[in-house]
């Protein structure tokens, strides 16, 4: 009986070990971040897109009002598909849309917004990306919707159909 | 005297270039224990992606600005999560990870005892 009381919890183990590992086969590899955290904007001070005069953070997101702060560059596709969207959030009345030029040349990035129509309130260009991972950003496009100085929601892609009713209805 | 002035010269030059020698050494450190969240299966010292190349100028940044290698993982943790790191740090969700290869061990451990040691006795 003791005898087998060792190869009983030696098969128990591996068995629960094989079962812990199978579940994790289903699960997806692919990180997907939590995108619904409130957390605090980062401060900081950055270059205007248009000029040379440098920009705080507390200068831009000082208005009680909704703002969508958008990453975007000429060189990105996605950013395209997304642009009738935010174009349209544009003209809504209590949200401003500040825009992060990222890693961009500034006359691809003037005819980029030429050829397609500028939606954005203020630019601020972000040369060497470091900025946007103060803000904890993958990439572009990438949205981040703020309203007093907090993070309330994170876009990572390009906003479609249903993330801009998504933005129409949080905003109202 | 002129000597004198070559040597200290040679002696800081010599100097200055260990030191920045070994910020860059834990620069590589630091990068080569951050995941590169966009890329498949590679680290921010190893990708070459847009993210990977900012992030490598922000922990250089943070490394001349005197941050030590701790408060740079926690400054990064805060904004991306404990997944861009590759050493989880132990904490109550990842115990387990860090004590099965232990415990493995010592099964391992107590069978090699059980049939090999104690039956010859």
């Amino acid at each position: 009986m003791k005898n087998k009381i060792f190869p009983t919890f030696l098969v128990f183990f591996f068995l629960s070990i094989f079962f812990i590992f199978f579940k994790g086969l289903q699960n997806s590899n692919i990180y997907i971040p939590n995108t619904n955290l409130e957390k605090n904007i980062p401060s900081f001070i950055a270059k205007l897109f248009d000029s040379d005069d440098n920009i705080s953070s507390e200068e831009i997101f000082k208005e009680n009002k909704f703002y969508l702060m958008n990453i975007w560059a000429s060189w990105c596709v996605p950013c395209r598909e997304e642009h009738s969207f935010l174009m349209n959030l544009s003209n809504e009345k209590n949200i401003e849309i500040i825009g992060f030029n990222y890693k961009d040349n500034n006359a691809k990035a003037k005819s980029f917004l030429s050829e397609l129509d500028n939606p954005y309130n203020l630019i601020i260009s972000d040369k060497d990306g470091t900025l946007s991972i103060e803000w904890g950003a993958y990439g572009v496009p990438e949205s981040f919707l703020i309203y007093n100085n907090k993070i309330i929601k994170k876009i990572i892609g390009p906003i479609d159909k249903d993330l801009f009713f998504e933005i129409k209805e949080l905003i109202q | 005297m002129k000597i004198l002035k070559y040597i200290i010269f040679i002696y800081l030059l010599v100097s200055v270039n260990y030191l920045s020698a070994q910020e860059e050494n834990l620069q590589n450190k630091i990068t080569k224990n951050l995941r590169c969240l966009i890329c498949q299966g590679q680290s921010v010292y190893d990708s070459d992606s847009e993210f990977a190349n900012s992030l490598k100028i922000i922990v250089k940044q943070k490394l001349s600005e005197g941050k030590s290698e701790k408060q740079i993982y926690n400054f990064l943790e805060d904004k991306y999560g404990k997944w861009i790191l590759y050493d989880p740090e132990f904490s109550k969700n990842t115990y387990f990870l860090w004590i099965l290869p232990i415990f493995l061990f010592v099964i391992g451990g107590v069978l090699i005892l059980k049939l090999f040691i104690i039956k010859k006795n």
